[in-house]
């Protein structure tokens, strides 16, 4: 379990090119015109050694596939046909023909080689803009080969970065509860996969209910929400080491966990004789601290990315609305005022917006708004659909939704969807079983 | 003469039948009243005559005269079995946020709890739990579903 997280070492940057490139997309508003974008198979070198467990010569084709499905599955890219591609992968990391590859209406160009030896492989690429007939991006870097799924969402990343202007968000994972059986019978485990669906692992049994995991940004912890022995409260998973532990020692239920921004608190609901109230924990010294006191229900905390605020749900004013107040639970104000009832609120990590679920009219909507909660956008409506969850940078939404095909419920079915803050570009993510509630981890590799 | 009467029959019977139906969106269909359930169609019972559940509204915690009642023969029933020992399920139907019905199924679950107690069943002999949504009676979507799962439900423990 280890090596695979281990941290990729950087080997040493090539050459970063300080002249401004004359591509860029803008990734402010809904992308309608991708960018072509070319990417050449990375040049497997001939020294290259067999490995165990790896097709080591399709090895530069397979990641230059994942590399364009990531690219695709942004809507801000359009990764060109192989067959069209001009010249060979090996001559063209020297130096593209520009005019050639321009012709096929490139504006980018990916090309790389790797080596397999002595249980390393090393990976370089670069990234070439094809107006300016220049190299823009190039990096070079050594890891283990069973990690070469990674290489190629770490290449995406810096790709992406440079031509957005942006942090991507490929090197990272997401977990999810996975489903299965009837509606009335549902089996759920906790789950987690990269974030192209790959390298699905489950992680809990399907002995007990789990409900609503969500990652510590700042490690590879976990908090969730377990029924283990019919007792339902906070637990943290340590996902390397599969130790687990239940948060504090409330007498009743604890749900709705969430961490800190710093990684160091746990903020959740505890219900004490029916009403739920919200509360941290300090998972080093276990101080527990009580933030609001309020007869209504208080759920579903979100720490603002700075950890001065608390956005959060309370029926304190007859329906579910999203309040923000300090750390401290003062100075609490209510945000949304629209016609509908609001839940789920989650802050940006980068600090600007909260993303929310709203249901009006017997209609499920999934919207982002300002902190002070004008500028309301709705992004998707659909039957029933909840819980978003931040990539982190802070574009993509990713939440889930229940269909059924006929009314009796059968054809039940949840699955998980993405889409770009700009309102394009939704998209199902791919899972093996049925998928809710998911949470989007941080960058592996920062 | 004849022609006229059977007009106004006419007109009678399109007139009731248009009130019925303004009716019946309004306050009851079948089983539901407002929208809490009144139908039998999902309850077990802890003994003859002593129904296991009571039903509620959408996002309310109160309890009906209906669900009072039902409540009452709770009590009369634990307290002639002192031993017996219960734990009290709430659950909410889909139609909402998965974190707040939970909230929402605790507050259910210790409504019926506070009104057992009220009639003296001492707190100590009653649990509670809420699934929330997780535990949907009737998986269906329609409004009779969603009123039946809208619930708690009392449970023997030994």
């Amino acid at each position: 379990m280890k090596k695979i997280f281990k941290i990729l070492t950087l080997y040493h940057l090539i050459f970063i090119n300080p002249v401004l490139a004359l591509i860029e997309v803008d990734i402010t508003r809904g992308n309608l015109d991708p960018l072509p974008i070319a990417v050449s198979p990375l040049h497997v070198d001939i020294k290259s050694q067999e490995h165990e467990g790896l097709k080591v010569k399709e090895l530069g084709t397979s990641i230059s596939e994942i590399i364009e499905k990531n690219f695709k599955g942004t809507g801000l890219f359009n990764p060109l046909k192989k067959e069209a591609f001009v010249q060979k992968p090996d001559i063209a990391h020297i130096k593209p023909r520009f005019e050639d590859w321009r012709l096929i209406k490139a504006q980018a160009l990916v090309t790389g080689k790797l080596l397999v030896k002595d249980e390393k492989l090393k990976v370089e690429f670069r990234l070439w803009d094809l107006t300016a007939s220049k190299e823009i991006t190039a990096l070079a870097f050594t890891t283990t080969p069973s990690n070469w799924r990674r290489v190629a969402h770490i290449i995406s990343d810096k790709i992406y970065e440079r031509l957005t202007g942006e942090n991507g968000y490929f090197d990272t994972r997401i977990i999810y509860v996975a489903e299965s059986g009837p509606k009335n019978q549902r089996i759920k485990k906790l789950a987690i996969m990269d974030q192209d669906g790959a390298k699905t692992k489950y992680l809990t049994l399907g002995t007990e209910l789990v409900l609503t995991p969500r990652f510590n940004p700042t490690n590879q912890m976990v908090t969730y929400l377990s029924y283990f022995r019919n007792m339902p409260r906070v637990y943290l998973l340590d996902i390397e080491t599969g130790m687990q532990e239940v948060v504090g020692n409330f007498p009743g239920m604890t749900f709705a966990p969430r961490f800190s921004p710093d990684g160091k608190k746990i903020i959740m609901s505890f219900a004490e004789d029916g009403n739920s109230d919200i509360y941290t924990m300090d998972l080093e010294t276990r101080v527990v601290e009580r933030i609001t006191n309020h007869s209504s229900i208080d759920t579903s905390p979100s720490f603002s990315p700075d950890g001065k605020f608390i956005v959060f749900n309370s029926d304190r004013s007859g329906l579910q609305q999203i309040y923000v107040m300090r750390s401290d639970g003062s100075n609490v104000k209510r945000i949304t005022f629209g016609s509908g009832i609001y839940g789920t609120p989650v802050w940006s990590p980068r600090g600007d917006l909260i993303a929310f679920t709203k249901v009006r009219k017997g209609r499920f909507y999934i919207g982002v708004m300002r902190i002070d909660g004008t500028g309301e956008r709705l992004l998707t409506e659909n039957f029933y659909q909840e819980a978003p969850s931040w990539s982190p940078n802070g574009r993509v939404l990713v939440f889930y939704r229940e269909t059924k095909s006929g009314k009796k419920g059968e054809g039940f079915s949840a699955k998980l969807w993405s889409i770009d803050i700009t309102g394009y570009n939704e998209r199902r993510l791919e899972t093996k079983t049925d998928a809710s509630d998911p949470s989007w981890s941080s960058l592996l590799s920062k | 003469m004849t022609f006229n009467t059977n007009l106004r029959n006419i007109f009678l019977v399109v007139f009731t039948t248009l009130i019925l139906s303004a009716c019946s969106t309004a306050k009851k269909t079948g089983n539901v009243d407002g929208d809490v359930y009144t139908g039998k169609e999902t309850v077990k019972y802890l003994a003859s005559g002593v129904p296991d559940r009571v039903f509620f509204a959408t996002n309310k915690s109160s309890l009906t005269t209906a669900s009072r009642a039902t409540l009452r023969k709770q009590a009369t029933f634990l307290r002639k079995n002192k031993k017996l020992n219960v734990t009290i399920e709430g659950h909410a139907d889909e139609r909402g946020t998965r974190e707040y019905n939970l909230a929402l199924g605790e507050r259910r679950a210790n409504a019926a709890k506070d009104y057992l107690m009220t009639y003296g069943i001492s707190g100590k002999r009653i649990s509670t739990i809420s699934y929330g949504k997780e535990k949907p009676v009737n998986p269906a979507s329609s409004a009779l579903a969603w009123s039946q799962n809208r619930r708690s439900v009392t449970v023997k423990v030994n």
